[in-house]
């Protein structure tokens, strides 16, 4: 440790804050630009609880309590909207997570340095696709005349021949979640492969000394290195559990599938900004935000509680 | 068996990319009939000829690179001096900053409030929304400080501090430099952002003329908008149609000349990737 270097001469608080000026200029910019666009719109949230007028802007209306959440629990959207959002976190949670693991984990075993570099920069490359490209390869490749994806799942019988894949209601989370893994795991398999780099080339040698199989090397060497990063990255995601992707979700939206892809954030783009209901769409967005938050929380309490590891 | 499993993923992530490429320079109906497997058959570049005949697509694309460059810019200027001074242990702000800076990666206003909120800064359609919104990526400047706190020796600020050096001098004549495998990782994080950004678009931008690539994109490879022939009308399905036979090859043109950009660049940006990314992700 060495003494602080301050430029400001000052006692206490001020010294102690004020001390480096530079510094504050730096992070100025940042600061300025969460303020306004981070924690304006928080402060915008009592709009949830206004009457929204639109002479009197974001936060001049009169107080309407808790009348615009009692009219979306009690609305007909309320669950519709409530189950869609959480089955399609639900299971792209459950398949999506564990993905990237297993194919760390494949990745790390392959011996060749070109092979393995080859796999990686491969899987790696649908990150970079536009979800307006994805959602737009999905309709081609499922097409149910001409679709080429389509076609062979029906020649293998995987599928029934009369399924629409991109109509049909009981297809589109299937279709969510698998599309989401094929873009993403190998992107978030990568916080993985480095976790895994870091193993200490003598544990491996020790496993082998001790006749560990492959499977058991994975069990005790490589999954216990890794755990702090899938626990982490569980809570980090637990916390975006109902924050299904916008985007996607609205990309792929059509009359057909309506009933099972209207999720929290499309409603709240359908009945808030485009039917300018403010108010409304506020309290449906804070309802969804309190939600993530709590499984924040939560999440992270009882990682604390059986493994000690914690984000905050 | 990790040898299949290897395999196996390669394929199912490489097939359909390779897939785009070949049928879009194949004969449209051979692709529909699922002949073209392997190799393009009777290739023809038809796809790509509609393409730059359309007035659309080239506004979108200038739109586009015009809020990727200045948006990555800004990005950078904000979050590069940010997570340097953040990473200062005897910056003792940082402790209330930090927090500050976290919270809103898990609670927001919603859409809404945001909205309103760009509507009352007078931002909704200007090309501002899109180069100003997103200045900082709170996640992106974690990264960074932790890329600065852990791979830059402190005894070098000690140093440069016995010369005489400030902290704006040593941050750009010592801390940059060195640290140009985490700022290729950030600027590509924020360049591949901006481009695929069709969210903002969509909320605050309904000017034909400011609309981005992925919009123009949508309205092409989603809603079924006809080619115009060059008119770049923006209307709807029937306006000067093309051959319906074509759509689809015109579909996958559009598909790789709007992706290819944002691949071109990755090659030379991922050595950097597992060195520089996931030093700041692990450690939160």
């Amino acid at each position: 440790m060495k003494p602080a270097q301050t430029t400001l001469r000052g006692s206490g608080w001020l010294r102690k804050y004020a001390g480096h000026y530079q510094l504050w200029i730096m992070v100025l910019p940042a600061v300025i630009y969460i303020a306004i666009f981070c924690y304006g719109p928080m402060y915008g949230i009592q709009l949830a609880f206004r009457e929204f007028d639109f002479s009197k802007g974001l936060t001049g209306g009169d107080w309407a309590g808790f009348k615009y959440f009692e009219q979306y629990f009690n609305s007909p959207m309320f669950w519709p909207t409530l189950r869609n959002t959480f089955i399609i976190a639900f299971f792209s949670i459950l398949l999506g997570f564990p993905m990237p693991i297993l194919l760390a984990l494949v990745v790390n075993s392959i011996r060749s340095n070109r092979r393995k570099r080859i796999l990686q920069t491969t899987v790696y490359m649908p990150y970079f696709i536009s979800t307006v490209v994805l959602v737009a390869l999905l309709q081609i490749m499922l097409s149910p005349t001409t679709g080429l994806l389509d076609g062979f799942l029906k020649a293998l019988h995987l599928i029934p021949a009369d399924t629409n894949l991109v109509g049909d209601p009981g297809a589109f989370v299937p279709v969510y979640v698998l599309s989401g893994i094929w873009q993403a795991c190998g992107w978030n398999s990568i916080i993985f492969i480095a976790a895994l780099s870091s193993v200490d080339g003598q544990q491996y040698d020790a496993a082998r000394i001790d006749g560990a199989n492959r499977w058991q090397t994975v069990w005790h060497v490589e999954i216990p290195a890794i755990l702090p990063t899938i626990i982490i990255l569980l809570i980090m995601n637990m916390g975006n559990i109902l924050s299904v992707g916008f985007e996607k979700t609205f990309l792929m939206q059509n009359s057909l599938n309506k009933p099972v892809s209207e999720v929290i954030s499309t409603y709240v783009f359908n009945v808030g900004v485009k039917s300018n209901q403010f108010s409304f769409g506020s309290a449906v967005g804070l309802f969804n935000t309190v939600i993530n938050f709590t499984f924040l929380i939560l999440a992270n309490s009882l990682a604390k509680r059986t493994s000690k590891i914690s984000l905050m | 068996m990790v040898a299949v499993i290897g395999i196996a993923a390669f394929i199912m992530v490489a097939y359909p990319l390779y897939f785009i490429i070949i049928a879009s320079v194949s004969n449209s109906t051979m692709v529909n009939q699922g002949q073209v497997i392997l190799w393009p058959k009777a290739v023809n570049f038809y796809g790509y000829e509609q393409i730059f005949k359309d007035s659309r697509i080239w506004q979108g694309y200038m739109n586009t690179i015009i809020y990727t460059v200045l948006g990555t810019l800004l990005n950078l200027l904000v979050t590069l001096p940010a997570a340097y001074a953040l990473s200062q242990r005897k910056f003792k702000a940082r402790r209330f900053i930090m927090p500050m800076f976290v919270i809103t990666m898990y609670f927001g206003g919603g859409m809404i409030p945001t909205y309103l909120l760009i509507r009352d800064l007078n931002l909704l359609n200007t090309p501002w929304v899109m180069i100003v919104n997103g200045a900082v990526s709170v996640y992106n400047l974690i990264i960074t400080r932790t890329f600065f706190e852990t791979s830059i020796p402190e005894e070098l600020h000690e140093a440069a501090t016995l010369d005489g050096c400030s902290h704006f001098r040593y941050f750009l004549s010592v801390v940059v430099p060195l640290s140009k495998a985490v700022i290729s990782v950030i600027t590509l994080y924020y360049m591949v952002g901006h481009w695929n950004d069709f969210f903002n678009a969509l909320l605050y931008i309904n000017t034909d003329r400011l609309q981005p690539l992925q919009i123009v994109l949508r309205n092409i490879l989603l809603s079924n908008q006809a080619f115009a022939g060059g008119a770049g009308s923006g209307a709807g399905a029937g306006a000067g149609s093309y051959a319906q036979q074509f759509a689809d090859q015109i579909k996958y043109a559009v598909i790789i000349v709007s992706t290819v950009p944002v691949l071109i660049i990755y090659p030379f940006i991922q050595k950097y990737f597992e060195k520089g990314v996931m030093i700041g992700a692990v450690k939160g």
